[in-house]
């Protein structure tokens, strides 16, 4: 086991890269800098697959790697260790791979930017605390992985921050992230006064031998899924992300949707068996999930900014692994978490490659016909879109359809609703496709005279993820046509407990799996055509804002108000709460109380002071006065 | 002379050395003072590194303490009422020795900060020097009676710092800080004589104002005011609740307490740059070490009678720190309402006397001091440019001063509590102690804790909000072209300190074990200590 012991390399190389470049980024030349940057992540990729290849040849299939002692106190023991097994070997592939992708992507991207050294150094960061989150053995380690991530995500959304609306979004992002990690802080503190540990063999071991519905594992849950639906953009904390794209666009492709926002995911799938045993919190997990996946959907539809359709389309799929981890289809959520990362990644790289060539336009309005111009984004973006549609044989299909199949099983409505989103998905991910796309060109002449297909570095790393978008769904074939679904089974030991196996719900007979199959599968295609017939034969273009909408297109439009509610019923009171305490009762009440002592003491001592008034007359009249007092209290006292 | 008398003395002798030396060389008296502080932190360095925390757990057996020096002082012969003693008594363990490298290390960089003075040198150095002799005297002092003289002694320099070379409302500052810290020792100082009349030494028989044999029962006189077995009351308190509450005042106000606590963010704004660094870095702290090593550790009976109080004062502090920090407009008003807060999580773990909070409260105390001083060196470095620290004035300093907004970002995520930084540690075990103690001693409940994290989350908003106003967006100054000029990037000096800092937060949030190996062993001393009552 060379490579596994060897893992603590796999972050080692981004935070050496982090480091060269954070100090070089003024001295370094860009091609340097690029390549450093580059290099670390690729250098982490090659280990992780000689690590996944020694896991999956090995029989042992968890293994734990302590590195130091972090905290050794007598009452906290919290070693700082790492452990492999296939939940983390395989997210490990996830994050270097694609990061490397993306990295190289942004050489040719970033190309221009000034702030290219920072760039790299934040990217390369970023890395670094994504696999502290996803290598970590107990909670903690987790944590400072989970905080580090919202760290570099609010410096990669603020990277132009000249802009003042790009700063307010990343402290709205790391704000709202803070409010998801209090309660994964608390769920930690809870675990860590119950199990006195929080390492996850000694937690699961444990937890295995409660009993289902248990009231401390219910809290655990509960709280440790607030966490989640801070990190993963759910409802209610799901604002952050659409605003989180004001970030550079490889940014939003590597964050904000292939590798942090499922970090919720990630840690669920992790936490499994404390969740199996909560079937309220599941049931929570699953309603939240399948409402922020319609909530989104019906947002994107009218969206006419190309990455707000993506941002909006990433919470919606998010929602799904949600619904796939509320109905126990945890290794569902994780082919979802998979797939979605590969053509969600790749989308986003083409809307970069798109955004590049139209001189950092973003108004979809303002776009069309870019087919002939951009050939190799056009292939790779309409690769992405049908993936994400859920058109069969692309990836996306293989694990939506998983998911939708267990909720099915959970509960017909879920999977209504389900479907439902799926049919607004095809639709506005064909909508984009075909306003950018298809068509006249509808920018200025400047823009149109700019028009180019993007350097080499940025279409490699898009024909690579086309393929993976493409085929990637291979890894789970179900059996109904005739796989093994090698995803399930190389997972398998994550979900083994001592004294506990969990076994997600074996799907329905084959034959309605096949008639719920073709219900989304056909849902979506008439979408697709119904967006083809409105946008392209149509030719219909999204209006321009301040025109006067029907209801519900306004709501979609205007997102729902939801900013302006958070806005009203949470900014401002704060605000006022704030000045409330600082005006009235600090400098008001208590500094009052405090001058008003000191005044009253020199105002008396003024008053005072003239009972010296030099007068012997007075003097004696005052000492006849006492003697005169004391001889009556004298008097009377006896 | 012990090496700790060295360490104590040394500034002052440096600050004689400056008083006699001419005027003509005024511009040698900070490197008399220089070179003085960095001897000091190299032997607090020496003392740390030859200190044994599992040796020396200290408390209130005088074996246990490191660097003992016991030496007669003050001895009067009051004929029927025995003998006056009063010793020269030092000695170090795992609850002073952390404070010992911190107030060697906040002094380094309040000096560094003090080549912005430019008036009457020889009285500023003499006096800042004078005020570090006072400060490590505090957290060596075993004998209550020469606790009390450094303690008092602290006043007086910084008094004098405040009034002479602060800012506009200077004197009100001064005089309200004096005024406040006076409040609180004077009644100090009743307790203190009250323990002198209820205590004897074991060894001689007299009474004694040694701090250790207070803390043991077995010394009380029969029927004195505060034995614990005569159960005096006064006013119809107890009279040990009595003498823990005034004590705890006294050193509330230090640490400071809501609602104790109006006299800081005044003496902060007023007060030159590192006079503040001085103040948030070790004074705040003394508040803290004393409500440990006196309250607690005298009146452990009485600590737990009001445990509950004290972790609601404790989160009252850390919530309404952060709210009114969020209301500042002036940045060094805003980080002095932030150390409000985060001083509160110093109460919250002391008040769930559990290992884990108590230790939380200890590495709080020094991350702060670190983290506090680079705040407050930070706002100097912007006010000695341009004489202004109002928000609202500047906008995207990023640009200007790159360097400058990367530190500052690095001192507000620490501040935050970011996984890494020596904050996380100290407030999660903070955290912990609070929630734990629920299960362990029954004296915190489980709410605390959760409404302590909510400080957490209002420190982001404070600090982020703040980063966006001022660092970020388009430079535009109130000061216009002017200030874009003055306002220059960090230099050498300023480099140096930041970085100290920086490496002090970051190496305690990476190895937490370098302090807490020091203290854990004292920690669960002072725990047993206040457990056998």
């Amino acid at each position: 086991m060379l490579l596994i012991n060897l893992v603590w390399l796999v972050p080692l190389f981004p935070l050496v890269g982090f480091l060269i470049n954070g100090l070089g980024r003024n001295v370094l030349p860009k091609g340097v800098i690029g390549f450093i940057g580059s290099l670390s992540i690729l250098l982490s990729f090659i280990v992780s697959i000689g690590i996944f290849t020694e896991l999956n040849a090995s029989d042992i299939k968890s293994f734990y790697i302590p590195l130091f002692d972090w905290i050794h106190t007598a009452a906290v023991k919290v070693p700082f260790a790492f452990q492999i097994d296939p939940l983390s070997s395989i997210m490990l592939l996830i994050v270097t791979g694609i990061g490397f992708l993306i990295h190289v992507y942004s050489i040719g991207y970033m190309k221009l930017d000034n702030g290219f050294g920072k760039y790299f150094s934040y990217l390369n960061l970023f890395i670094f605390f994504m696999l502290l989150l996803i290598l970590g053995s107990n909670y903690v380690v987790m944590f400072i992985g989970w905080e580090g991530v919202g760290l570099c995500s609010y410096l990669l959304i603020g990277f132009w921050f000249t802009n003042p609306s790009f700063a307010t979004a990343a402290k709205k992002a790391f704000v709202m992230n803070r409010i998801g990690d209090l309660g994964f802080l608390i769920a930690i503190f809870i675990i860590f006064a119950t199990f006195g540990s929080v390492e996850f063999g000694d937690v699961f071991m444990q937890a295995a031998k409660m009993e289902s519905g248990n009231t401390t594992l219910l809290w655990i849950t509960m709280l440790l899924f607030v966490g989640a639906i801070g990190k993963s953009a759910q409802i209610p904390l799901f604002t952050w992300l659409p605003d989180a794209m004001a970030g550079p666009t490889p940014v939003s492709a590597l964050i904000h949707a292939a590798t942090m926002v499922t970090g919720g995911v990630y840690m669920i799938i992790r936490s499994n068996i404390l969740f199996t045993l909560s079937p309220v919190t599941l049931h929570l997990v699953a309603v939240i999930g399948i409402i922020t996946a319609i909530l989104a959907a019906a947002i994107a539809v009218s969206q006419t900014d190309i990455k707000k359709v993506l941002a909006y389309s990433t919470v919606s799929q998010l929602g799904y692994m949600f619904l796939g981890l509320g109905v126990g289809a945890y290794t569902g959520a994780l082919f979802h978490v998979i797939t979605h990362a590969f053509f969600k990644a790749l989308l986003f790289l083409c809307a970069g490659s798109v955004i590049h060539a139209m001189s950092n336009e973003q108004d979809m309005r303002k776009m069309g016909g870019l087919k002939k111009k951009l050939p190799i984004t056009f292939v790779t973006m309409m690769a992405g879109t049908l993936a994400i549609s859920g058109i069969p044989p692309f990836s996306g299909f293989f694990s939506k359809d998983e998911i939708l199949a267990h909720a099915y099983e959970q509960s017909p409505l879920l999977w209504v609703i389900g479907v439902i989103t799926a049919l607004l998905t095809s639709f506005y991910m064909f909508r984009m496709l075909y306003l950018t796309f298809y068509k006249g060109f509808r920018g200025t002449q400047e823009q149109e005279h700019h028009l180019h297909e993007s350097p080499a570095t940025m279409t490699i790393p898009l024909v690579i993820l086309a393929i993976l978008a493409v085929f990637g769904g291979l890894i789970g074939i179900p059996e109904v046509f005739g796989g093994h679904h090698w995803l399930a089974g190389f997972l398998a030991p994550i979900f083994e407990h001592p004294g506990l196996v969990i076994v997600a719900e074996t799907p329905m007979n084959h034959s309605t799996e096949l008639i719920l199959m073709a219900v989304s599968v056909g849902g979506a295609i008439i979408a697709a055509l119904y967006a083809y017939s409105r946008y392209v034969k149509g030719s219909h273009i999204p209006a321009v804002d301040g025109s006067s909408r029907d209801l519900l297109s306004k709501l979609s439009y205007n997102k729902f108000y939801v900013d302006e509610v958070y806005e009203f019923i949470i900014g401002r009171p704060l605000n006022a709460l704030s000045s409330f305490f600082y005006k009235i009762i600090d400098k008001g009440a208590i500094d009052g109380f405090v001058n008003g002592l000191g005044k009253a003491t020199s105002e008396g001592s003024k008053v005072l002071r003239l009972l010296q008034s030099g007068n012997v007359g007075f003097y004696i009249f005052m000492m006849i006065t006492g003697i005169v007092a004391l001889l009556v209290y004298g008097f009377y006292n006896i | 002379m012990s090496l700790l008398s060295i360490l104590i003395f040394l500034p002052l002798f440096a600050g004689l050395i400056i008083v006699v030396l001419p005027s003509s060389v005024r511009e040698g008296y900070k490197y008399v003072a220089l070179a003085a502080v960095i001897i000091q932190v190299l032997i607090s360095a020496y003392i740390y590194l030859h200190f044994n925390g599992n040796v020396f757990t200290g408390i209130a057996d005088q074996n246990k303490y490191q660097l003992v020096e016991r030496l007669p002082w003050i001895s009067l012969n009051l004929g029927a009422m025995g003998k006056l003693q009063i010793d020269y008594f030092l000695g170090l363990d795992g609850l002073s020795m952390p404070f010992m490298l911190l107030t060697s290390v906040v002094m380094l960089v309040a000096l560094l900060a003090s080549w912005e003075i430019k008036i009457n040198l020889k009285g500023y150095f003499a006096l800042f020097l004078l005020l570090d002799t006072a400060i490590l005297g505090v957290f060596s002092a075993l004998d209550f009676f020469l606790f009390y003289i450094f303690y008092e002694l602290m006043l007086m320099p910084l008094y004098f710092l405040i009034g002479i070379w602060g800012g506009v409302r200077r004197e009100y500052a001064a005089i309200k800080f004096f005024l406040y810290t006076l409040f609180g020792s004077v009644f100090m100082l009743l307790v203190i004589i009250g323990l002198y009349f209820s205590v004897t030494d074991p060894a001689t028989g007299y009474h004694t104002f040694n701090m250790l044999s207070m803390m043991d029962p077995k010394n009380y006189v029969e029927g004195s005011i505060f034995s614990a077995l005569a159960h005096n009351e006064l006013f119809g308190v107890s009279a040990r609740l009595l003498g823990f509450i005034v004590l705890f005042i006294a050193f509330a106000i230090k640490v400071p307490i809501v609602p104790l606590h109006t006299w800081l963010p005044d003496a902060h704004v007023e007060a030159p740059t590192p006079v503040s660094i001085i103040l948030a870095g070790i004074l705040l702290k003394v508040g803290g070490y004393g409500i440990l090593r006196v309250c607690v550790s005298i009146f452990p009976d009485a600590a737990i009678q009001s445990a509950w109080w004290l972790g609601l004062i404790g989160i009252v502090s850390i919530i309404y720190g952060a709210l009114n920090a969020l209301a500042q407009t002036d940045l060094k008003r805003l980080v002095a309402y932030s150390s409000i807060s985060h001083m509160g999580f110093v109460l919250l773990g002391i008040a769930s006397i559990t290992p884990e909070g108590i230790s939380g409260a200890m590495m709080q105390m020094i991350s702060h001091g670190f983290l506090s001083s680079m705040l407050f060196f930070l706002v100097g470095i912007i006010y000695s440019r341009v004489h202004d620290r109002e928000i609202p004035h500047f906008r995207g300093l990023a640009l200007i001063m790159p360097k400058f907004s990367a530190f500052i970002m690095i001192a507000f995520f620490a501040s935050l509590g970011l996984p890494g930084f020596s904050a996380f540690i100290a407030e999660a075990f903070s955290l912990i102690g609070a929630f734990n103690s629920e299960s362990i001693n029954g004296l915190l409940p489980r709410w605390m804790a959760v409404c302590g994290t909510l400080g957490i989350l209002l420190s982001a908003c404070y600090f982020l909000w703040t980063l966006q106003r001022m660092f970020f967006g388009e430079t535009r100054l109130f000061g216009g072209e002017k200030w874009k000029i003055q306002l220059t990037d960090v230099n050498a000096r300023e480099v140096t300190a930041l970085c100290i800092l920086t490496a002090f937060a970051l190496v305690l949030g990476i190895m937490p074990s370098l302090a807490f190996d020091k203290m854990n062993a004292s920690v669960l001393e002072l725990i047993r200590l206040v457990n056998l009552k």
